[in-house]
């Protein structure tokens, strides 16, 4: 089971990631909890400077950008072992 | 250099729908394709530029490189410079904010890059090339630094650690000069590429439709109002038009992609540059969202004087233009 976190405040590239995270993992059946984490003070803890964040088993992923659908799949996939 | 693009305008319009030459209709599709299709390009090729930059200087490196080095009253400048060649989102502008004064970054020199990043951005540049050209674009992106640079300066001055919230004075009380030791990545160029690309069709897919019906209205206004038509309003000559153009822009939260191009023909019929130029900076610094969103690190109050003293500024280039150009 990967824990995957969504960190942002709600801006629409939030939105967009958060979005393109489920369908990733619907489609892929990796086996995952996805957590969106929209409070400030708990994104800060990750000590980050952009949104959104991907954070995968408490490893910052992606930062700041929308990965594409492949990257996504990759590093998740990549991951699992 | 954009002859082709004329003559494929010229192509479509009167050979592929086979309309006629001094129709009306047929003159505004030409100037529409030929406006879309440059300004698109240009644009392209500016977020691309910018996103090969962005690549090798993220947000991280420009942090711990402000933090550790001493520039001797140049911190401003260097903080606006690199607010240029930083993308912004305004929902990352919290984030950043901490993570610069968690870094020891003084608030002035944040606020310098807080301005700038955003009224400055690869948007806002492709769209002056294509629209006004090369000298009126290094003005823009001149004039933007000199304010960031400026403002942070002012913004210094004030003693304005009391008006953080709580949260934020916790977290600079527990500031680490060093910061975390920033993994360089040695990532070659055709790694990086697929993902600068990736980045530069989302920002593109984000703006193509404003640009389109930015220029679309814009051609629309250009043959219906009659030139020099705003010269007797707003002239260089009315002193209350810099002001107000900057201060009615300010709540705007239109984006840079679907103004600019009324702008421009606001321009071509008779509005001083100065006061144009105002107005952009207006809507594209400041906005009242992003001041919602400034609110869990600053006080209405500091939120009040920032949005001030950057208004205040972009009155003062506003007037400063008008009287150079």
């Amino acid at each position: 089971m990967k824990s995957i976190k969504i960190l942002g405040t709600g801006c629409p590239k939030c939105k967009q990631i958060s979005a393109l995270v489920e369908t990733v993992v619907n489609e892929t059946g990796i086996e995952a909890t996805i957590e969106k984490v929209e409070d400030i003070i708990e994104i800060m803890k990750y000590n980050v400077l952009s949104t959104p964040v991907i954070v995968i088993d408490e490893k910052i992923a992606i930062k700041g950008r929308v990965p594409s659908k492949t990257e996504l799949t990759a590093l998740l996939a990549v991951k699992k072992q | 250099m954009f002859e082709w693009i004329e003559r494929m305008a010229d192509w479509i319009v009167f050979d592929l729908l086979g309309m006629k030459h001094g129709q009306h209709l047929a003159e505004a599709l030409n100037f529409f394709i030929y406006d879309s299709v440059k300004i698109l390009l240009l644009l392209f090729v500016v977020i691309f530029l910018m996103g090969i930059v962005n690549s090798y200087f993220p947000i991280e490196k420009v942090r711990n490189f402000l933090s550790r080095n001493k520039f001797y009253g140049l911190e401003y400048l260097m903080a606006a410079l690199f607010g240029v060649v930083t993308p912004f989102c305004s929902c990352s502008s919290v984030p950043l904010f901490i993570g610069f004064v968690r870094g020891g970054i003084p608030l002035g020199v944040t606020f310098s890059f807080l301005i700038t990043s955003p009224l400055v951005n690869e948007v806002a540049i492709g769209l002056f090339v294509g629209l006004f050209g090369i000298k009126i674009t290094l003005i823009y992106v001149l004039s933007g630094v000199l304010l960031g640079t400026t403002a942070g300066i002012i913004l210094s001055k004030f003693k304005l650690e009391q008006f953080l919230t709580a949260w934020t004075k916790e977290v600079i009380a527990n500031a680490e000069r060093e910061g975390e030791a920033f993994a360089e990545e040695k990532t070659p160029f055709k790694e990086r590429l697929p993902i600068i690309w990736n980045e530069v069709i989302n920002i593109l897919k984000d703006v193509v439709l404003y640009v389109l019906v930015g220029i679309a209205i814009g051609g629309l206004m250009h043959g219906y109002i009659p030139e020099g038509f705003f010269e007797q309003y707003m002239g260089k000559d009315n002193l209350f038009a810099v002001p107000m153009a900057t201060i009615l822009a300010v709540p705007m939260y239109s984006n840079a992609a679907g103004t600019l191009p009324i702008v421009q023909v606001l321009v071509a019929k008779g509005i001083p540059l100065g006061t144009a130029i105002a107005f952009m900076m207006g809507v594209v610094g400041l906005s009242l969202p992003e001041a919602m969103l400034l609110k869990k690190v600053m006080t209405m109050k500091l939120i009040g004087i920032f949005f001030g003293v950057v208004t205040l500024c972009i009155i003062i280039s506003g007037y400063l233009f008008n009287v150079i150009l």
